[in-house]
């Protein structure tokens, strides 16, 4: 069973969501919808599953409905239909205690503009959680500490948020987000607020920390190279309705409509396919025409980036490894240019 | 859909039984319904049965009132009166070096150690005195009253302000009554209240507590309502409870417009306790009345000078500590 179910989550927003619904339900898309009865639809008939241990992406411009997606998980939102079940509880059945929690043991969430405390010293933010949960002052503060150092901030613990800097300020909340030991991490946007180099970093960051940690985490932004990068999955929103669902792979190799193509038309390819989508495989490759001399062994998983320097250099042959050491297929040149100029 | 009907139906219904209720009342009325409909010259100027007996009402209305409830009335007086009694002589026990050591210790604590400050408010107390030593008694009466007013603003405002800010019904219900208090003239309520409490410094407290309450009603309600949603929701997602919310961080983050809502209360306060003069509360408004009434300017004006400096005071104290926390909740450039 997955982590994380949604299941034909319906939302419209407006003063009468319900008699907006059967119409949303017989197919009425968000425009048509809006004029008609001014009722806004955000999420149009979603079902997901989210497994443990995967990162989880849910891509889409704004007004997509990302954000409102992802308030459901956490039931800041209440779906107008539809059903979220999490570690197979249906989390719409909980009441008022319950919810509180449920949020408190199960997930935690990071924010795009941080959502810190003004009022707070960085350690007290980081400790909020526990605070809330009435941890003893003492442990929650050895706690926050920790995790204030996973982060690197060490020195800031009594400074408050203003001081910092946005990246800095991403870490606090970060910090606070594992600061409860979660099962779910919750990202809406968390790192769109961050200028490119200190989003790169931070994304590093959350890769690294999440081989140690393997939570599960749903990560919402609107930048297809960030959800490339940090995706196990991908989730592709638009207008409200989930138009993909897949590995980055599948994304780019097989865009199922004209929305999610505009969006990968110009990502870098090379950077995103790996060595195992674009190898022929063992049995289907002529090998009599290799020279074994320049044959170079990789792993199944690196992306195609690191091969063509390779493969370019001396018109060398990839040899394509897997784990265990066995080789599964060869990449030459002709399979590199093949991969790098498909157009669908 | 029924309620439509029913505003339909009820206010015209309403608005008629209030005209055959004026009419039947008034004393000035033809002698038959009929003469209306012949003689228009009731079309010219306003008619005298056209009148709601509106006067009549309130004041058996609370003749009633007074008669069935003024015990209660009285067991407020007495504890109100009592409470300024002893504040007011607590702190004209003490000797005033005393009194100005505490002012320019609360401004010293509560501006953040701002001598500059601290210093200003410490020569302002002094002058109050130093203006007439008679002031310096007055000037702790007024004060006296003022607390215990602003206290019971607190007491009440900030609830109110809350409340309001949780629940749209209840803004809605709010609103119109705040209006009515902040624009009703004093004088309409000064009177009742001396006929609940008598002539004092009771019905001054109760005027201006409605007098001075609205700001604090509407700055609590705004300052929470522009806390930023981003915080809150990070509080809900860790789980936080209603209480946990409103303690930990909508209250927190609404202070700086809380503190600037009892600066504008204490303002008011004060401007009204001025007014409150002229109902026997004494104080320094009562020296500025008598230099009115002497026709003698220098005194009206030393008065008036007076209580200006008292506002400066108070002012100081609550607006210092509202921006102290307000520079640290900042946001970032």
């Amino acid at each position: 069973m997955s982590k994380i179910e949604i299941r034909n989550i319906y939302k419209i927003f407006g003063p009468q969501p319900n008699q907006v619904l059967s119409m949303v339900q017989n197919g009425a898309d968000k425009e048509q919808v809006l004029e008609e009865t001014g009722h806004t639809v955000g999420l149009d008939n979603v079902s997901l599953s989210i497994e443990e241990g995967e990162i989880f992406v849910c891509m889409g411009l704004s007004g997509s409905g990302k954000s409102t997606l992802i308030r459901h998980i956490n039931r800041l939102i209440d779906p107008t239909a539809g059903q979220v079940l999490v570690n197979d509880v249906d989390v719409l059945s909980l009441d008022d205690k319950e919810i509180l929690e449920f949020r408190k043991k199960t997930m935690s969430m990071v924010f795009q503009r941080f959502g810190l405390f003004p009022h707070k010293t960085i350690i007290e933010n980081v400790a909020y959680g526990l605070e809330i949960q009435e941890v003893p002052e003492d442990k929650r503060k050895e706690i926050a500490q920790g995790q204030i150092d996973a982060v690197g901030l060490q020195g800031f613990e009594n400074q408050y948020p203003a001081q910092l800097s946005g990246g800095m300020q991403q870490r606090v909340g970060l910090a606070r987000a594992l600061a409860t030991d979660p099962q779910i991490l919750l990202m809406d946007e968390a790192f769109s607020a961050l200028d490119p180099l200190i989003r790169s970093e931070m994304q590093s960051q959350l890769v690294d920390l999440q081989s140690k940690l393997k939570k599960t985490i749903v990560f919402i932004t609107h930048d297809l190279d960030e959800s490339l990068k940090l995706g196990d999955h991908i989730g592709i929103l638009n207008g409200g309705r989930l138009v993909q669902v897949g590995r980055p792979e599948d994304i780019i190799l097989n865009p199922a409509d004209d929305y999610v193509k505009a969006f990968v038309k110009d990502v870098n390819r090379s950077k995103v396919l790996r060595a195992k989508t674009v190898m022929t495989k063992i049995d289907k490759f002529d090998t009599s025409g290799i020279n074994p001399s320049s044959t170079y062994k990789y792993d199944e998983d690196t992306f195609i980036e690191d091969l063509i320097p390779r493969v370019l250099k001396n018109r060398s042959t990839i040899e394509v490894i897997n784990k265990a050491g066995t080789t599964t297929g060869y990449i030459s040149s002709e399979e590199l240019s093949e991969a790098l100029t498909q157009t669908n | 859909m029924i309620r439509k009907i029913l505003t339909y139906f009820t206010f015209p219904i309403f608005f008629v039984w209030l005209l055959v209720i004026s009419y039947n009342s008034s004393k000035r009325k033809p002698d038959s319904v009929m003469e209306l409909f012949t003689d228009l010259s009731w079309l010219y100027d306003w008619p005298k049965w056209l009148d709601i007996p509106l006067m009549k009402w309130i004041n058996d209305g609370f003749k009633v009132f007074n008669e069935k409830y003024g015990i209660y009335f009285e067991v407020i007086n007495d504890f109100l009166l009592g409470a300024i009694l002893s504040l007011k002589k607590f702190l004209i026990v003490l000797p005033w070096p005393v009194v100005i050591g505490l002012v320019v210790a609360v401004v010293f604590f509560s501006s953040g150690r701002k001598i500059g400050t601290t210093v200003f408010v410490g020569f302002c107390t002094f002058f109050i005195g130093f203006l007439h030593p008679k002031f310096w008694d007055k000037a702790i009466e007024t004060t006296s009253i003022m607390i215990i007013g602003i206290i019971i603003c607190i007491i009440i405002g900030i609830p109110l302000g809350i409340a309001m800010s949780r629940n749209n019904k209840v803004r809605n219900a709010i609103l119109p009554v705040l209006e009515l208090m902040q624009t009703i003239p004093s004088f309409c309520y000064l009177i009742p209240g001396i006929m609940l409490f008598g002539l004092g410094a009771v019905p001054a407290i109760i005027a201006t507590v409605i007098y001075a309450v609205p700001p604090l009603v509407r700055l609590t309600d705004l300052g929470i309502t522009l806390v930023d949603t981003e915080v809150i929701e990070a509080a809900e997602a860790f789980g936080a409870s209603p209480k946990q919310k409103l303690l930990g961080v909508q209250l927190p983050l609404a202070l700086p417009n809380i503190m600037q809502g009892i600066n504008q209360c204490t303002m008011m306060a004060l401007a009204m306790v001025v007014i409150a003069s002229m109902i026997g509360t004494r104080g320094l408004g009562d020296e500025v009345l008598l230099g009115l009434q002497q026709l003698n300017v220098g005194k009206a004006t030393e008065a008036g000078l007076a209580i200006v400096l008292l506002a400066i005071v108070l002012d100081r104290i609550t607006q210092a500590y509202g921006k102290r926390i307000q520079d640290r909740n900042k946001p970032p450039e």
